[in-house]
C-alpha cells in the first residue's frame, strides 16, 4: 500500500526537479496527444520546442521568445507577490485590457503631435488603468469581504466588452473608412513601444527585466516580501507579527494589476499595434501558468515564461507546418498546469510503501 | 426604444430557460462546497459538458444520450481533479484553475469538426391541460424537460442534504474533515463522489446551453456561466432553495438584458452584455454570505 508521508521541510532538490519532471511528463503525454491526432509525435514535439531555437529560420523566431515572454513576465510577477500570501487575483486579463486602453487612449488622444513625453505618460496611464481595475476586487475584498477570484473574473468579461466598444466606437480609427480597431500605435512615433522591432526589443522587455530584479530584490530583503511569504505560510503568525492584511491585499492587488497594465500598453503599442476587439490573447491566464510554473519565483518565473513563450511559437510553426490544430497548444498549456500540481507532492509529502496489515 | 415589444410572460418564460444552465451547474457545485471542497473549474467542466453532450447528440441524433454523454464527460474530467487534490493533496484554488484552463483547451480540441452543425432539436413539453392556463401555462409548463430535471435535482439535492443520513455524512465531512475522519467516515471517498456529482452536472449545464439554448457549438461558449455558478452558490449560503433564486435572479438579468438590445435601447449593445457579469458583482457585494462550510478548500491528510 502507497503512503505518504508529510515531510517536515518541503523538500528542496523536488522543488527544483518538480517543475522539470512536469514538463517532461507534458511531453510524453503530449507526444500520445498528438500521436492521437495523427502527427508524428516526435516531430511535433520537436518542432514545437526546439525549432523555434535552433532551426534554420531560429533567426525569426528568436525575437519572437522576447515578445511572447515579456507580457508573460511582467503578469506572472506581479501574480506571484498575491499567490504567495493566498490572495487570488484571476482576473489579470480584465487588467491588461484596460491597461492597453487606458494607454492607448492617452496616445491617441495627443495624435498626431509628436514628442518625447507621449510614451511615458502612456505607460503611467496604462500602469494606472490596470491597477485602478484590480483595485476593484481589492477594495471589495477589504471592504465588503467578497470573493476576489469571482469579482476579478468578472471583471474579465466586462473589460472584454469594454474593448469591443472602444474598438467599434470611442477609439475607432476616423481614417479607417469603418473598420474596427483604432489607429496603427506602431506608425506613430512618439506613442510606439518598440525600440527595435527586428530584435524583438520593445519597452515591456526591459520592464520585464526591471520588475524581476526588483521582485528580487523585495522578496529576499525587503520587509514586503516577508510579510507576503508569511502571511501565505502562516496567516495567523503574520497578524501577530504585525501585518495588516487589508493593506496586504490592496498593495498586492494594485501591483498585479499595475504590471498587467503596463504588459497590455506595451503589447498594444507594439506587437499588438492597435486597439482591436481581440488584441488580447490570454496572456492573463497564462500568466497564472507560468507563475505556479516558475515556483512563484523571480527567477523561475522568466524560464516558466520562456518556455511557455517556445510552446506559442512552436505551436504556430506546428499549426502552419504540420496542421496540428491550435486548441491542442492550449491544452498542452493545460496540461503542464495539472502535471505540475500533481508533481508536487513530491515536494511536501514522501511516498513509502507500506505492506498491508501493519499498523 | 420599443418596450412595449417585450412580452412580460415570454420574458419570465425565457428566464426560466435562461437560468437552466447555471442552476444545474450550481447545484452540482453547492454539493461539492458542502463536502467541503472548492471546485474553481466548473467553467472547464461546463464547456467540457457542452461539447461532450454535442458530439453524443450529433452522432445519434438523441439529445438525451447526448445529456448522459455530457454527465459522463464533465464527471470524468472532474474526477482528474478530484484526484489531484484529494489523493495528491494539491492546492484547490490553484487545481480548479487549471482545470478550466485544461477544460477550455480540450472542448476546442474536440470540438473542431462541429462548428456550425445544429444540434438535434429538443422539443418541449406540454404537460396536457397545464399548460393551457393563460399566463400561468406558457411560464411554467410549456418548457422543454431539462427546466424540469434542473428543478428536480436542486429539491432532491435539498432532500439529501437535509433527510438522508448520507447528506448528514456528507456535511459532516464538509464541516470537520478530522472529525468526520474519527468517526470512521471515509473523508476522501465522500469527496471524490461529491466532485463526481458535480462534475455530471457541471456537464449537463453545459450541454444545456450547447443543445437547447443555443442550439450549436462554439468555442468558449460557456462565456463565464461556470463562474456565475460559483458566485451563486455563493449568494445561495449553500443553501439549496436559495440557489433557486440566485439563478433565476441572473436568468432574469441575462433575458431582460437580450431583450432590451433587440428592442433597441439607447445603452451599447457592449454595455447591456456587461449586465451578467456586474449583477454577479453587485450581488456577492449586497448579499453578505452565509457561514461557509467548515472546512472548505482544505486538503485532508490522515496523518497517522
Amino acid at each position: 500500500m502507497i503512503l505518504l508521508e508529510k515531510r517536515p521541510q518541503p523538500s528542496r532538490v523536488w522543488t527544483f526537479a518538480t517543475p522539470v519532471l512536469a514538463v517532461v511528463l507534458t511531453m510524453i503525454f503530449g507526444g500520445v496527444l498528438f500521436a492521437a491526432l495523427g502527427n508524428n509525435p516526435f516531430e511535433t514535439i520537436r518542432t514545437i520546442f526546439l525549432d523555434p531555437l535552433f532551426s534554420e529560420f531560429a533567426w525569426f523566431y528568436r525575437p519572437q521568445i522576447l515578445i511572447k515572454g515579456a507580457p508573460l513576465v511582467l503578469i506572472a510577477i506581479g501574480l506571484s507577490f498575491g499567490f504567495r500570501a493566498g490572495i487570488w487575483n484571476i482576473g489579470a486579463e480584465g487588467q491588461y485590457i484596460i491597461g492597453a486602453l487606458c494607454g492607448a487612449a492617452v496616445g491617441l488622444a495627443f495624435y498626431p503631435t509628436e514628442s518625447f513625453i507621449i510614451f511615458p505618460l502612456m505607460v503611467i496611464a496604462g500602469a494606472l488603468g490596470g491597477w485602478a481595475w484590480a483595485m476593484i476586487p481589492g477594495f471589495l475584498r477589504v471592504k465588503f469581504g467578497t470573493n476576489e477570484i469571482l469579482v476579478s473574473l468578472m471583471l474579465v468579461y466586462v473589460a472584454e466588452q469594454l474593448l469591443s466598444s472602444m474598438a467599434l466606437g470611442a477609439m475607432r480609427n476616423p481614417d479607417g473608412v469603418g473598420m474596427p480597431g483604432s489607429r496603427n500605435l506602431t506608425q506613430y512615433p512618439s506613442a510606439t513601444s518598440w525600440i527595435n522591432e527586428s530584435a524583438g526589443m520593445h519597452w515591456g522587455v526591459v520592464f520585464a527585466f526591471i520588475a524581476v530584479i526588483f521582485a528580487y530584490i523585495a522578496l529576499s530583503r525587503h520587509i514586503f516580501g516577508f510579510q507576503v511569504r508569511l502571511s501565505g505560510q502562516s496567516p495567523r503568525a503574520a497578524k501577530f507579527a504585525g501585518v495588516n492584511p487589508a493593506r496586504l491585499i490592496l498593495i498586492c492587488m494594485g501591483l498585479s494589476g499595475a504590471l498587467a497594465g503596463l504588459a497590455g500598453l506595451f503589447e498594444v503599442a507594439g506587437p499588438a499595434s492597435q486597439v482591436s476587439i481581440n488584441f488580447n490573447v490570454g496572456y492573463g491566464f497564462t500568466a497564472i501558468i507560468v507563475a505556479f510554473l516558475g515556483r512563484l519565483h523571480p527567477v523561475g518565473i522568466v524560464l516558466a515564461a520562456g518556455l511557455m513563450a517556445l510552446t506559442y511559437i512552436g505551436g504556430e510553426i506546428a499549426q502552419s507546418n504540420l496542421g496540428l490544430p491550435g486548441a491542442a497548444i492550449q491544452l498542452l498549456q493545460g496540461m503542464l498546469l495539472f502535471f505540475l500540481l500533481a508533481v508536487d507532492v513530491l515536494t511536501n509529502y514522501r511516498i513509502r510503501l507500506k505492506r498491508e496489515g501493519l499498523t | 426604444m420599443d418596450l412595449s415589444s417585450i412580452n412580460p410572460v415570454l420574458l419570465v418564460a425565457s428566464l426560466m430557460v435562461a437560468a437552466t444552465p447555471i442552476m444545474l451547474a450550481a447545484i452540482g457545485e453547492l454539493v461539492v462546497e458542502r463536502a467541503g471542497v472548492l471546485n474553481l473549474g466548473v467553467e472547464g467542466m461546463m464547456i467540457t459538458g457542452a461539447i461532450c453532450g454535442f458530439i453524443v447528440a450529433v452522432n445519434t441524433g438523441s439529445p438525451w444520450l447526448g445529456f448522459i454523454g455530457a454527465a459522463i464527460g464533465g464527471a470524468i474530467l472532474s474526477l482528474l481533479f478530484g484526484v489531484l487534490t484529494q489523493l495528491l493533496l494539491s492546492n484547490q484554488v490553484a487545481t480548479g484553475l487549471a482545470l478550466t484552463l485544461f477544460g477550455l483547451g480540450l472542448s476546442a480540441l474536440m470540438g473542431q469538426g462541429y462548428i456550425g452543425i445544429k444540434a438535434p432539436a429538443f422539443p418541449d413539453w406540454d404537460v396536457p391541460l397545464l399548460s393551457d392556463i393563460p399566463v400561468i401555462g406558457p411560464i411554467v409548463f410549456q418548457h422543454d424537460p431539462m427546466v424540469y430535471v434542473g428543478i428536480f435535482l436542486v429539491a432532491a439535492v435539498w432532500a439529501f442534504l437535509k433527510y438522508s443520513r448520507a447528506g448528514l455524512v456528507l456535511r459532516a465531512v464538509g464541516e470537520n474533515h478530522e472529525a468526520a475522519h474519527a468517526l470512521g467516515y471515509h473523508v476522501i471517498r465522500v469527496r471524490l463522489l461529491a466532485i463526481m456529482f458535480g462534475g455530471a452536472c457541471a456537464g449537463l449545464g453545459g450541454a444545456y446551453l450547447s443543445l437547447v439554448r443555443v442550439p450549436q457549438w462554439t468555442e468558449g461558449m460557456t462565456a463565464g456561466a461556470g463562474w456565475i455558478a460559483l458566485a451563486i452558490v455563493v449568494f445561495a449560503s449553500w443553501r439549496p432553495w436559495r440557489l433557486l433564486l440566485g439563478a433565476y435572479l441572473f436568468g432574469g438579468v441575462t433575458v431582460l438584458q437580450l431583450n432590451l438590445q433587440a428592442a433597441g435601447a439607447a445603452i451599447g449593445v457592449a454595455y447591456l452584455s456587461m449586465a451578467p457579469y456586474l449583477a454577479t458583482i453587485a450581488v456577492l457585494v449586497i448579499m453578505r454570505a452565509g457561514r461557509a462550510p467548515g472546512s472548505l478548500g482544505q486538503s485532508f491528510h490522515a496523518s497517522r
